[in-house]
C-alpha cells in the first residue's frame, strides 16, 4: 500500500526516526520499569540524603535518600498512559461531534459554534483547573477535566476538515448513490478528513504530558506517593539551589518525551499530507 | 410513449425564508424524458442547468427550497423524504460529475467503490459483486478490468477516472443517468470517447440520460433533444435538429452565432452583447430582453411563456425568429 511506502520514506528522515525511537523507548520503559530501575523507587536510605549524581545514583538521591533515577523511571508508568488517556477520549468525542455538526450544519452547528467560542475564550489550563477544582484532585478527575475542555479543539478541527471534504463531488456522489448519512460521514468523509486531526493528536499528547506535569506540580493531578514527573519537580522545588537534580532530572524526562511526540507529529504530517 | 421522468414546474430558490431576499435559481422548469432518450440541458454559467439537474435527486435540498414536482414512476421525488429516496437513488437513478478527480473517494480502491454501490442496492453476494464490478469496468472500456479492481483513483488518468465514475453509476443498471458536464474537465479526444460511450450505453440499456453542458458541440454530437436555459428558465426546447438547425429564440440564435465557425484569423468573434441578469436583480419581463435586438415594449413588461411554435418545438419568446427559411 502507498502509506507503508511513505512510512519507510519518512523513517529515513532523522526527526521522525528520533521521535519514534524516543516514544517506543518510553513505552517500553513504562511497561517494564522494574527492568530499568536500579532501586525500589520508595526505598529510603538515610545514609544517602540529597546526594548529587554519582555512579551509584546517576540522577542523585532525594530528601529521603530515594534514588531519583528509579523514581523518574517509575514515573513513566504514570506519565506515558497519561499522555494517551488525557487525549484519546477528547479525540474520539471531538471527531464524532465535529463530523456530525460539519455534515449537518444548521442549528446544531450554530450551538456548537457558541460552545467553541465560550471554551476558547478561556486559557486551556484555567478551565481545566476550574473543572478539577470542582471534581476534586486526582488522576481520573484530571482526565475528565482535560477531556471536557479538550474535545472542543478536536471537534473544531474535524468540522472544518469535513466541511472542506464535502466540497468534493464524492460526497454528493455518495448521496446520489443512496448511501445513508452515517455511511457518507464515517466511511467516506472522515477517513479523508482525519489526517490533520491525527497530527494534532500527537502534538496534543506532548502538551498533555506538560499539562499533566503542571497539574501534578500544582497538586491537582497524580498525588504524592505516586511518582509522576510533575510531582517529582514539585518535591524538589525547595531545594533548587542546593539539590538541582531533584527537579532537573524529571524535567529532562518531560522535555524528552514531549519532543518525541512532537517529532512524530511532524513526521506524520509529512506521511499523511495528500500529494499530487 | 410515457415519459420515465417528468419535471413539472420545478422552482428552486436559495436563501432563507426569513432572509431579506430569495434568489430564484430555477423558475418553472418543466421537462419530460423518455426511456433511451438523451436530453441536453444547455446554458451559460449561472443559467440554472446544474441546479435543475441536481434537484432531481434532491442534492439542492440542503441549500435551497424546492417547489413543483419531479415525477418518477408515479412518485414525486420532491415530496419524498431523504430516507425514502435512498432505495431509488443509486439503483434507478445514478449521476456522474464534472470533476472525475474529486468525484471518486481517493482513499478507496475502485473495486471497493463499485461493489459498495452493489452492496447497497442489490442482493448479490460478495463474489457476484466482484464479478459484476469487472463486468461494468469492462463495459466502459477499462483495459484489463480484472487487474485494476485494487487500484486507487489516482492510478487512473482523467478519462479513465470518468469511465470508472460511469461504471459505478452503471453497476446497478439505472434507468436514468444524470450527467453534470461529464466531459468539461477532459480534453477533446477523450471527450468524444466518453460521449460516444454514454450514447452507446443509453441505446444498449434503454437508459434515459440528462446531459448538462455549456457546449453546443456536445449537444449536437450526442443528444436527441435539447432544452436551452437562460436565467433559470427554459427558453427553447425541441429536438436537436430543430433547435440547432432552426433556432427560434433570439438567445439560442445568439449562442449558435457565438460558436466560431470558419472565421478568418484575426477577426472579432461574435458575442451576445451585455451579461446575464443577476438573480438579485431580475428584469420584470423577459430576462433576455435587455440584451435582445428584437425586444419590444411587451418584452420588458411581460414574461413570455414557453409555448409550442410547431409540434415538438417550444420557445419562450414574444417575437420569435421566423421559422425555417
Amino acid at each position: 500500500m502507498m502509506l507503508t511506502g511513505r512510512f519507510k520514506h519518512a523513517l529515513r528522515k532523522p526527526g521522525f526516526a528520533i521521535g519514534l525511537t524516543i516514544v517506543v523507548a518510553s513505552i517500553i520503559v513504562a511497561l517494564f520499569p522494574f527492568a530499568f530501575a536500579g532501586y525500589d523507587p520508595t526505598a529510603m536510605d538515610y545514609s544517602a540524603i540529597n546526594k548529587p549524581p554519582s555512579l551509584a545514583h546517576p540522577f542523585g538521591t532525594d530528601t529521603l535518600g530515594r534514588d531519583v533515577l528509579s523514581r523518574v523511571i517509575w514515573a513513566y508508568r504514570v506519565n506515558i498512559p497519561m499522555a494517551f488517556l488525557a487525549t484519546v477520549f477528547a479525540l474520539v468525542i471531538g471527531v464524532v461531534v465535529g463530523a456530525l455538526v460539519g455534515f449537518h450544519r444548521g442549528i446544531a452547528d450554530a450551538i456548537f459554534g457558541r460552545v467553541v467560542d465560550a471554551v476558547i475564550t478561556f486559557p486551556f489550563l484555567v478551565l481545566v483547573i476550574a473543572v478539577v477544582a470542582v471534581l476534586g484532585p486526582g488522576l481520573v478527575n484530571m482526565y475528565i477535566a482535560i477531556t471536557l475542555v479538550g474535545w472542543v479543539y478536536y471537534a473544531r478541527l474535524t468540522r472544518a476538515e469535513v466541511i472542506g471534504q464535502m466540497g468534493n463531488d464524492y460526497a454528493s456522489a455518495g448521496r446520489v448513490m443512496g448511501y445513508s448519512n452515517g455511511r457518507i460521514i464515517f466511511r467516506h468523509l472522515l477517513p479523508n478528513a482525519i489526517s490533520p486531526v491525527i497530527v494534532y493528536w500527537m502534538t496534543d499528547m506532548a502538551l498533555a504530558i506538560l499539562l499533566g506535569s503542571s497539574l501534578g506540580y500544582l497538586g491537582l493531578g497524580a498525588q504524592p506517593p505516586q511518582s509522576a514527573w510533575g510531582v517529582l519537580i514539585a518535591e524538589g522545588r525547595n531545594f533548587v539551589t542546593t539539590a538541582w537534580w531533584l527537579s532537573l532530572m524529571p524535567g529532562i524526562a518531560i522535555v524528552l518525551t514531549g519532543l518525541g511526540f512532537s517529532l512524530i507529529g511532524d513526521g506524520l504530517a509529512d506521511i499523511l499530507r495528500p500529494k499530487g | 410513449m410515457q415519459p420515465i421522468l417528468s419535471i413539472q414546474d420545478l422552482t428552486v430558490t436559495f436563501g432563507s425564508k426569513q432572509g431579506p431576499r430569495l434568489l430564484p435559481a430555477v423558475t418553472g422548469v418543466s421537462l419530460d424524458l423518455r426511456r433511451g432518450e438523451i436530453l441536453g440541458l444547455v446554458g451559460e454559467s449561472g443559467s440554472g442547468k446544474s441546479v435543475t439537474l441536481r434537484s432531481i435527486p434532491g442534492l439542492t435540498r440542503q441549500y435551497g427550497t424546492l417547489a413543483g414536482k419531479v415525477m418518477w414512476e408515479g412518485r414525486d421525488l420532491v415530496a419524498m423524504s431523504d430516507a425514502s429516496l435512498r432505495p431509488i437513488l443509486g439503483k434507478d437513478i445514478a449521476m456522474i460529475f464534472q470533476e472525475p478527480m474529486t468525484a471518486l473517494n481517493p482513499l478507496l480502491t475502485v473495486g471497493v467503490q463499485i461493489t459498495e454501490s452493489l452492496k447497497a442496492h442489490t442482493t448479490l453476494d460478495a463474489r457476484a459483486r466482484l464479478r459484476r464490478a469487472v463486468e461494468v469496468l469492462d463495459l466502459v472500456g477499462i483495459p484489463g478490468a480484472a487487474g485494476r479492481l485494487n487500484d486507487y483513483p489516482h492510478q487512473f488518468s482523467g478519462g479513465m477516472r470518468q469511465r470508472v465514475m460511469i461504471a459505478i453509476a452503471l453497476a446497478s443498471t439505472p434507468k436514468l443517468l444524470l450527467a453534470d458536464e461529464p466531459t468539461t474537465a477532459l480534453d477533446v479526444t477523450i471527450q468524444a470517447q466518453i460521449l460516444d460511450l454514454i450514447a452507446q450505453l443509453a441505446r444498449d440499456f434503454d437508459m434515459g440520460v440528462i446531459l448538462v453542458t455549456h457546449d453546443l458541440g456536445v449537444v449536437a454530437q450526442s443528444c436527441d433533444r435539447v432544452a436551452v436555459m437562460y436565467a433559470g428558465r427554459i427558453v427553447e426546447e425541441g429536438t436537436v435538429r430543430t433547435v440547432l438547425g432552426d433556432p427560434r429564440h433570439p438567445y439560442t440564435n445568439g449562442l449558435m452565432w457565438s460558436v466560431p465557425q470558419d472565421v478568418p484569423p484575426r477577426t472579432q468573434l461574435f458575442s451576445i452583447p451585455g451579461t446575464p441578469p443577476s438573480l438579485w436583480n431580475m428584469p420584470p419581463g423577459c430576462a433576455f430582453a435587455p440584451r435582445c435586438a428584437r425586444a419590444e415594449a411587451r418584452c420588458t413588461a411581460e414574461v413570455p411563456s414557453l409555448s409550442a411554435l410547431e409540434a415538438g418545438h417550444l420557445a419562450a419568446c414574444h417575437c420569435p425568429l421566423g421559422g425555417a427559411q
